[in-house]
């Protein structure tokens, strides 16, 4: 039976127990409801309650454990044990599922019997052409292991179905009927299901933890496959990344570190000057109108989505900036380098460093300017001396912050940095980041054994460590020298 | 006479500007102009970006037709005579492709046009290689058409529709060998006939991406429902949980080490790297659950982690902004903590929380690279399913579809990634436009 239909079926149990709940509730009440201690409404939602929700968690979790068990189980079989290497298991792995996708649909275009399906064999040699034919291509020869694997595996799949669904609506009809023969007019339904109610409050709240324990778990588990293969003061000291397919890479960090960094850093250089100034303007010397006009204008910048900005690089900046300096220059006949993704970079950050400055701006008071004006300052004197200084560990972590996002940013630089992993000083040069190989090195059919692939997971750590540390330095920043008004 | 000496004013009258009052007020003008200058950048870079988006995508828009009377004989299309669908099937496309270069030859002939050096597999080529199919589907649909002559309009190759836009020259047609000078000579003779021109073309935003060779059918239909797959996705997971842990957090949190693991764990979650939740659900979602490559449930499961801490955000500012009265009275009243947050404190905030909830889901429509890892860059031509089983299908995503037609060598797929943006951007817009009227509208000020 389909999810979908199971999904249905706890829908229309919650619906019936919530109105059995209710009537439930009259009846022990003897029609009276004064003598309930709750609302009818309120025993209906504790039925309600405790018919999904243990149900559907049942479900969730059945549904995410049920391919481990049935892959560790159809693994165990002959098929896979004479095969020792993990990622040509799990090529293995996925013909057998193809296998077994495939025989499903054979039984359904050509309306096979389970018995039919049990007694094909591989020597009749058609099968993959039948197989192809109702549009499951399978590459190579069927070997009657991998069949017999198809065969278990999807009769544990079947099995599999059947007892979730059994144990899904059980689960829901247990939950029901104790649920209704606890109704007593003294059942505190409310307070039950108001703890209920906290209980699912506090789980989701659980899931932020979740993530990033999940991020941290999925990141350190494979980093450290990788390190298993590949050795890490390799990673950390050498200064060429050089993958190669067949084996023998060289995958030194320092090249992509440096192309984050200089990437930027230009960003750096075109975004603070504009965005501390912009702020700067629109905080001390716009008029009320102006500012309604250019903020909204200015943050617009900020909601643009970051592929627009990688498209602007690739078809405008890009061959703008080769055509009228690299070029003239002879600096480098590339479209896509470091000063293509910088400056379109340094645009998308303007709105990261000029709104949280113009909050930081305003919030120093205004008996500060006041005394500079007092003591005969002109308007940007009582900025430069006065503001600025008060306002610096402010704008000292906006900076920090947008640091943060240049070097997490990955659109702009695949489509405007370049793929050549160097150690190089001329930004006219397509050089390449960090985000741009953990792009490069995942996508595509990817071999998960290979230290190549794995190494995007261990670029992935080095990145997380950056923005992390960049996000906490801010904070701290801004905590520790934060003046105090009162 | 020290006297008279010491008592001439050193400075002259305060009505003439000394130097340094004129060095002081010079820097303060110039001051403002940097900061005009500043906010003229930001303006600038945002002008100019928008304008040259919409100018190179706006195009993708229309494309060039050949309008021609093509004669769908019997005995090509059907020799049984039976209108039998299955019997008819057996015609390929290469059948249908024959009728319309005849129907073509036969349009240059009526009209008398004479083109020097111009061949049969030149005018053959004038037809985009995607409308024979096109055609076919069309016949396959209605078999009553069999027999008649139908007027039609057929794509034209991708170079001529670059040459009516002005992308291919006869300089650069010298060069390229899947489009000859003569080929451009009888476009400019089609046009001047009436045959050949540009028409608003819907299957753009309609129909599905086309291989690498054949930008002029490339569409942006699978795109589109993908995108739409996955913000329901996001939709009913990261609003019922980002509010459930907002009011947690709000209202029933007691100060504790447990609170303020979670509050940090939400705002570093809200600054890293979107290309790291990627990572997450590539290692999570497909390798470890065996969940599908390239599928808008996996797309959306990885969009809500990362869009979460950005409804929570907002969501807990707008609770916090109801004021404490509210609480009070439903309280002293009798209500329950619970009751006063779900029947007061909650409804006053919805405006808020919604404002909130759509600018993330904006913000989760527009990303890409998380997307890439999950291997939404595949090519994928055939529509998903109906949810929810077509959750699990293969599928495109608007912005990926943008990265991925720029990855092509043909200079006519950067001319639809433009006009996929101007797609893209539009949804944006239409996001944003509610998100500012729900807030006009129902904005409370206490």
């Amino acid at each position: 039976m389909s999810p979908t239909v199971l999904l249905a079926i706890l829908v229309l149990l919650a619906l019936a127990g919530n109105l059995a709940g209710r009537r439930r509730a009259l009846a022990v009440s003897g029609g009276d409801v004064r003598r309930l201690h709750s609302l009818t409404r309120y025993h209906g939602l504790s039925v309600t309650l405790f018919t999904a929700v243990p149900a559907l968690f049942l479900f969730g979790a059945w549904l995410f454990v049920q391919p481990l068990v049935i892959e560790g189980k159809v693994s165990r079989m002959a098929a896979l044990s004479a095969v020792s290497d993990a990622g040509a298991a799990e090529l293995v792995m996925g013909d057998i599922r193809r296998v077994a996708g495939g025989l499903d649909v054979l039984a359904a275009s050509e309306g096979l019997s389970e018995g039919d399906l049990a007694s094909l064999r591989v020597e009749e040699g058609d099968l993959p052409s039948r197989l192809a034919k109702a549009g499951v291509a399978i590459a190579g020869d069927i070997s009657a292991d991998v069949l017999d694997a198809a065969r278990e595996y999807r009769r544990l799949t079947h099995l599999s179905s059947v007892a979730m669904t059994v144990a899904v609506t059980a689960m829901a009809l247990a939950g029901l009927f104790w649920s209704l023969r606890r109704l007593t007019p003294d059942y505190r339904a409310r307070n039950i299901s108001e703890s209920f109610v906290l209980a699912l409050f506090i789980g989701s709240a659980l899931v932020a933890v979740l993530t990033t324990f999940g991020i941290i778990a999925s990141l350190l588990v494979e980093s450290i496959h990788f390190f298993r293969l590949y050795p890490a003061q390799d990673f950390l000291f050498n200064l060429t990344w050089n993958p190669q397919f067949r084996g023998g890479s060289d995958l030194g960090i320092w090249p992509l570190l440096w192309g984050t960094l200089y990437v930027s850093f230009v960003a750096l250089t075109f975004a603070v000057p504009v965005g501390l100034m912009a702020a700067i303007y629109l905080s001390e010397y716009a008029t009320a109108a102006t500012r309604a006009v250019i903020k909204p204008a200015i943050e617009i910048l900020a909601g643009i989505p970051t592929i627009v900005y990688g498209l602007f690089a690739l078809i405008t900046v890009g061959p703008f900036l080769r055509d009228h300096f690299a070029q003239p220059l002879g600096l480098g006949s590339s479209s896509s380098s470091v000063m293509t993704a910088g400056l379109v970079m340094g645009i998308m950050l303007i709105p990261f460093v000029s709104s949280l400055s113009d909050d930081i701006i305003n919030a120093v008071p205004q008996s500060l300017r006041d005394g500079s004006y007092g003591l005969g300052a002109t308007q940007s004197e009582t900025v430069r001396q006065v503001i600025l200084p008060a306002a610096l560990p402010g704008i000292v972590g906006s900076i920090l912050l947008a640091a943060s996002r240049a070097i997490g940013e990955t659109m702009i630089v695949v489509m405007g940095a370049g793929a050549s992993a160097r150690l190089d000083l001329n930004p006219f040069e397509a050089m390449t980041t960090i985000t741009v190989k953990i792009v490069s090195q995942l996508t595509g059919d990817t071999e998960f054994a290979s230290p190549e692939t794995l190494v995007a997971f261990a670029l992935g750590m080095a990145l997380f460590i950056f923005t992390l540390g960049l996000n906490v330095l801010a904070l701290y920043v801004v905590r520790k020298y934060r003046e105090q008004y009162e | 006479m020290s006297v008279l000496a010491t008592n001439t004013p050193r400075k002259g009258s305060l009505l003439a500007v000394d130097d340094r009052t004129r060095r002081r007020n010079a820097a303060e003008r110039r001051f403002q102009i940097y900061g005009r200058i500043a906010i003229g950048i930001a303006i600038a870079a945002l002008a100019v970006l928008l304008f040259t988006i919409v100018n190179n995508g706006a195009s993708a828009f229309r494309q060039t037709f050949l309008v021609l009377d093509i004669p769908l004989e019997e005995k090509v299309l059907d020799k049984s005579g039976t209108r039998d669908i299955e019997a008819m099937k057996k015609v390929t496309t290469i059948g249908y492709g024959k009728l319309i270069d005849k129907a073509l030859q036969d349009a240059i002939a009526a009209q008398g046009i004479a083109v020097e050096g111009l061949t049969d597999k030149d005018v053959k080529n004038m037809i985009s290689k995607e409308a024979a199919g096109l055609l076919r589907d069309r016949v396959l649909s209605q078999p009553d058409l069999v027999g008649q002559t139908l007027r039609a309009k057929v794509l034209a190759n991708g170079r001529i529709d670059g040459y009516i836009k002005g992308r291919v020259s006869y300089e650069s047609a010298e060069r390229d060998s899947n489009v000859t000078p003569a080929q451009l000579r009888l476009a400019d003779a089609l046009k001047d006939a009436g045959i050949l021109s540009r028409k608003f073309n819907w299957d753009f935003i309609t129909t599905a991406d086309a291989s690498e060779l054949r930008p002029e059918s490339a569409g942006l239909g699978v795109a589109i429902l993908g995108s739409a797959y996955m913000m329901i996705v996001v939709l009913v997971l990261s609003l019922p949980i980002g509010v459930a842990t907002s009011i947690y957090l709000e209202e029933f949190a007691p100060q504790n080490r447990f609170t303020d693991l979670i509050e940090v764990n939400i705002s570093n979650l809200a600054a890293v790297p979107s290309i790291v939740y990627g990572i997450l659900g590539l290692a999570l979602f497909i390798n470890f659950a065996g969940l599908p490559q390239s599928a808008p449930i996996v797309g959306g499961l990885v969009l809500t982690l990362m869009t979460l801490p950005r409804i929570v955000i907002p969501t807990r500012a707008a609770l916090r902004s109801v004021p404490p009265s509210i609480r009070d009275a439903a309280l002293g009243i009798g209500a329950s903590k619970m009751q006063s947050v779900m029947h007061h404190v909650l409804p006053l905030a919805m405006p808020g929380i919604l404002t909130g909830t759509i600018i993330g889901l904006a913000q989760a429509l527009g990303e890409s690279a998380p997307l890439l890892l999950i291997g939404m860059v595949a090519f994928v031509r055939d529509f998903p399913g109906a949810p929810p089983e077509g959750f699990f299908d293969p599928a495109a995503a608007l912005p990926v579809q943008v990265y991925n037609w720029t990855q092509r060598s043909d200079p006519a797929f950067v001319e639809r990634a433009s006009g996929a943006i101007i797609v893209l951007l539009i949804f944006l817009l239409a996001m944003n436009a509610v998100a500012i009227v729900l807030r006009r509208k129902f904005e409370r000020r206490w």
